[in-house]
């Protein structure tokens, strides 16, 4: 019993020292948690907040472009994306797999998401789908509430009312490239939802567009989902910018042009607004301003009519006759009076070689204005020979080809190639020689224009002044420098561009206008795309209509109205139109009918529609037919003795 | 009616313990509460369940008060030797079916046998020396039986691997081996040889147990990654301040930045939305629950009994401390929940029990007084 007693005691003490250990523990544990809750209680208050509350950018609306009456032609419209924060998500695969429930994603689209979320820096935010609906915004918001990192977002997407028809001039949006997040350091180039402009007037009026943007603080949980705002500053939409386009003659004239490959300039000779700048075919800026689909990218570039390059800026062609108008005016400028006169016998020799004229057995006698009406090639080859090649380029320049015009607010102009002795030897090293004047002087050789520069030239030649050619409504401003030609002189060039279009024996009287008091002037031109040999000059010239597509000739055509007092410049482009009469002037006609009747203009553009309409159900129809037939005639083969009912008779 | 009235029921309701029952409904009560919170004001999925766990274990532990503790000494061994079983099992299960596995299915609960464990150690070293007379004790031939009894399951825990369960059964066994009366030096050797071979057995650890001992010395080295449980907690428990955010109010847990705010990280969603003053009173309420079982030790009629309340109350206070000491940021991150607060069953199986034996105890001791007091014969 003493044993046990001695035991009891021994219980008691270490049991009273546990329990003293059980008491300096729980002061312990009681002293930590007002050390965490009284002495780092702010800081871990804050760092609470921290956790809560996130500091987001708010993307600035991006500034609307407005045609020159005030109508959209790029603007926002609001819609539904759906965001993905890869680090918070984990496997991004399977998040993926999950989203496509409910989103369709194509194989391209998410090898292009793995890919940009592989280049994302910490909890960057991954913009997985964009113009999403409605349907599909709420559903992923009902579905996939609970998902790590998801966010379904409303946002705006930049929408192009006018589409095609101003998809190169205005360019489209897309997201900023990495270089230039690194050039800037911008947090704003971050947003998934913040785009920049990528071509055309959105990528030069940048700047002025983007904005800036507003802040937010909003709740988020751990999951990186926006729970609620809690306070905001307003973001500052970019500037509103009003352009000299008229959205109305644009898309008239796309719809116009059809399938061609073609570029239409057409500019206000008096105050130097670009009021159509229009490439064709071209592709939807409200598909690239989304996302560009890999396989709608290889097809535009596999087209052989370019719809990827913006060809009225960039496009360069060889003027052909359209460039006559500069050796004139060279001549005019030289002193050399418009009444000289030439005698074409249908060629022009210098040291025994030959120059031809488009005429085998000549013009006979012609003065400038009845040269530049019959397009005389003997005429401009010996005025070009008098006044040598310098004074030609020369006045090129002037007129504004080779000339990149940096007041417009568009990327990469292109200068082309205006070419005098200086530049040969620059370029290849070799002396300046005769051929080479000839061949400028009538268009050819080593001339490389692009069709807004052919407008440009046009306008300062009908106007007689040094119109600057602008793309922004403030910007205009009428009050040029003349060009240094007699006026009574330059009136002689522009009576024999209106005998081109009015004239007797003009090559381009399909232009003329149907319009009652108003008449155009203009020039055709013919750019070879191949070199004609030797051999087949004896043969004869060949026919166009009997060449591949991508061997037949350019046709331009340039030209104003009204005669008397020009307002308008236009210069148009057909990539293998076979000829400036066939193919480009009635492109020009049309556009200046619209300009002076709107009404009979597009009287007449929705014949043609129908027109086009009815011959495209006709061949089908035929290729249908064909294809009937050959079946019938197969089965017919089967039983010969038998003839098969309905088999078109012989 | 006479009969009814004059039956024995009214003085055995009023027997009943009441203070405790009250103290841990009171705890599971508060629980429920904190998990209605934490589950964003939703009785689903969490709060519903609790209550009903919490009132079929309070029936379980009321049901083990009735078992009179002489039927626990002759119960201690059979039931040490069932469990230890049942974790041989869980190591075979586990093997088989080719990973760790801590649990028996058993259709409606998922046991956990080495929770179990730690009841059924302390009632059968309580056993062994309620017949070993202190003299032997601390001798090499009265060692070797209560070595194994520790041993064995510690060997079997370490393997799933659990080293949170194996370091708590050797803390009750010591306990209940300490209280026994066993020589002071044979507890403080080993703790000193334990820190001198603590980077050695650092290296024998598993790279997750690694790496939690790692972030525990420097959460701020990873806080995204590794350490952001303890930065968490620690954020949620400070930002509480003394009064709390107030109930529902808690951003942590309900914004998702609190992991497990429901089973092992309950304290600190209690405490950012009831504060220090709510962790006080928490701390409070275990306090007089371990010391209603010291009191019940003190008063126990034999060896076996005092031995059993004191490791009793001793291995549900290692509970206690190890999850506050965790989520506190004193201790690694083990995994532990806090009994009768933490969503769970497993918890609750070995604690409510454990309390049932202590009411059994004292019932028993109140009986042999209750005469005595009232000067009855």
């Amino acid at each position: 019993m003493h044993a046990s007693r001695l035991q009891q005691l021994l219980f008691e003490r270490r049991a009273l020292l546990l329990g003293g250990a059980q008491l300096l523990a729980g002061a312990l544990l009681l002293g930590r948690m007002g050390w965490l809750t009284l002495r780092e209680g702010e800081m871990l208050r804050a760092a609470a907040e921290d956790n809560r509350v996130a500091l987001r950018l708010i993307p600035p609306r991006r500034g609307l472009l407005l045609d020159a009456s005030g109508r959209p032609l790029a603007e926002n419209r609001p819609a539904y994306g759906v965001e993905l924060i890869p680090a918070l998500a984990g496997d991004l695969e399977a998040a993926l797999d999950r989203i496509a429930r409910i989103v369709p994603l194509a194989a391209d689209e998410r090898a292009e998401l793995l890919e940009n979320a592989r280049s994302l820096r910490g909890a960057g935010t991954l913009r997985v789908a964009s113009d999403i609906g409605w349907e599909a915004y709420a559903t992923l918001n009902v579905e996939l509430a609970d998902m790590a990192g998801l966010q379904p977002v409303r946002t705006y997407v930049r929408h192009y009312p006018g589409g095609e028809a101003f998809a190169h001039a205005l360019g489209y949006v897309g997201p900023p490239r990495r270089e230039e997040w690194q050039a800037s350091r911008d947090p704003l180039l971050l947003h998934p939802g913040f785009r920049v402009g990528k071509d055309g007037a959105e990528r030069g009026l940048d700047a002025r567009l983007r904005g800036t943007p507003g802040a937010e603080r909003v709740e988020v949980n751990a999951r990186g989902r926006v729970l609620r705002q809690l306070d905001s500053r307003p973001d500052t939409p970019g500037e509103t910018i009003r352009l000299t386009l008229d959205r109305a003659l644009q898309e008239h004239l796309a719809a116009f042009v059809g399938d061609e490959s073609a570029s239409v300039v057409v500019i206000d000779c008096t105050t130097g607004g670009i009021i159509c700048l229009l490439s064709m075919p071209a592709f939807d800026p409200n598909i690239f301003s989304n996302r560009i689909p890999a396989a709608l990218w290889k097809t535009l570039q596999a087209d052989d009519h370019k719809p990827l390059l913006p060809k009225a800026t960039q496009g360069l062609y060889v003027p052909g006759s359209t460039f006559k108008m500069v050796t004139a005016l060279a001549a005019l400028a030289e002193g050399v009076p418009p009444t000289d006169t030439v005698g074409c016998g249908g060629r022009y020799t210098v040291g025994g070689r030959s120059w031809h004229c488009h005429r085998p057995g000549g013009h006979g006698r012609v003065d400038m204005q009845r040269a530049i009406a019959v397009s005389c090639n003997v005429f401009f080859y010996a005025t070009a020979h008098r006044i040598g090649n310098q004074a030609v380029a020369d006045m090129a320049r002037t007129l504004g080809l080779g000339q990149t015009f940096p007041s417009l607010p568009i990327p990469s102009l292109r200068a082309g190639i205006v070419p005098d002795a200086q530049w040969k030897a620059r370029r290849f090293g070799e002396q300046w020689s005769v051929a080479d004047t000839l061949n400028t002087s009538i268009g050819q050789g080593y001339l490389f224009v692009s069709p807004l520069q052919l407008g440009v030239m046009t306008a300062r030649l009908a106007s007689g002044r040094v119109v600057e050619p602008q793309l922004l409504a403030e910007a205009v401003r009428p009050g040029f420098a003349p060009l240094p030609i007699p006026p009574d002189w330059l009136e002689v060039v522009r009576r024999g561009m209106r005998d081109v279009v009015n004239g007797p024996g003009g090559t381009a009287r399909r232009a003329r206008l149907p319009v009652e008091g108003v008449e155009m002037a203009g020039k055709t031109g013919t750019a070879q795309v191949r070199i004609i040999t030797a051999a087949e000059r004896r043969r004869g010239v060949r026919r166009n209509e009997s060449l591949p597509w991508r061997l037949r000739d350019h046709g331009l055509f340039v030209g104003f109205a009204p005669v008397e007092a020009p307002r308008y410049a236009v210069a148009v482009v057909v990539e293998h139109g076979m000829s400036g009469a066939r193919a480009a002037a009635p492109i020009a006609r049309q556009a200046m009918t619209f300009l002076f009747d709107k009404e009979k203009a597009e009287t007449d553009l929705a014949r043609l529609l129908a027109e086009r309409e009815r011959r495209r159900r006709a061949a089908e129809e035929a290729a249908r037919r064909a294809a009937a037939g050959a079946a019938a005639a197969a089965a017919a083969a089967a039983p010969p003795s038998v003839p098969a009912p309905g088999a078109p008779a012989p | 009616m006479m009969g009814l009235l004059n039956a024995r029921w009214p003085q055995r309701l009023l027997a009943q313990p009441w203070g405790i029952i009250l103290l841990v409904l009171g705890i599971g009560g508060f629980g429920a509460l904190v998990l209605y919170s934490a589950a964003g004001g939703s009785m689903e999925p969490w709060a519903a369940s609790h209550l009903i766990r919490l009132a079929a274990m309070t029936l379980l532990m009321l049901l083990v008060g009735l078992v009179p503790p002489a039927a626990w000494l002759h119960l201690a061994f059979p039931l040490y030797g069932l469990v230890l079983a049942a974790l041989v099992l869980v190591e075979a299960v586990g093997a088989l079916g080719g990973g760790s596995q801590r649990w028996l299915d058993l259709g409606f609960i998922r046991l956990q046998p080495s929770e179990l464990m730690k009841l059924a150690l302390v009632l059968a070293l309580a056993r062994v020396y309620r017949f070993l007379p202190l003299a032997h004790a601390g001798r090499p031939h009265g060692l070797w039986l209560p070595l194994l009894l520790v041993a064995l399951p510690v060997g079997l825990v370490l393997l799933q691997p659990d080293l949170g369960t194996a370091l708590t059964l050797v803390a009750g066994g010591a306990t209940v081996m300490f209280l026994a009366g066993l020589p002071v030096w044979l507890f403080v050797a080993p703790l000193v040889l334990g820190a001198a071979a603590l980077p050695l057995f650092f290296n024998l650890l598993h790279d997750y147990q690694k790496a939690r001992v790692l972030i525990f010395l420097d959460p701020g080295a990873d806080p995204l990654g590794a350490g952001y449980h303890i930065t968490q907690s620690k954020i949620a428990i400070g930002s509480g301040g003394l009064a709390g955010k107030g109930f529902l109010e808690g951003s942590q847990s309900h914004l998702f930045y609190l992991p497990e705010p429901h089973t092992d990280f309950i304290f600190a969603t209690m405490a950012e939305e009831w504060g220090l003053v709510g962790g006080a009173a928490l701390l409070a309420a275990y306090g007089l629950l371990f010391a209603w079982g010291w009191r019940v030790a003190f008063r126990a009629r034999d060896m076996f009994q005092r031995l059993v309340a004191g490791g009793l109350v001793m291995t549900i206070f290692y509970y206690v401390l190890i999850n506050l000491m965790m989520v506190m940021g004193l201790a690694p991150v083990v995994g532990l929940p806090l009994p009768l607060m933490s969503y769970g069953g497993n918890a609750m199986l070995t604690v409510m029990p454990a309390l049932g034996i202590l009411i059994a105890i004292d019932q028993e001791a109140r009986r042999h007084e209750a005469p005595r007091a009232l000067g009855d014969p």
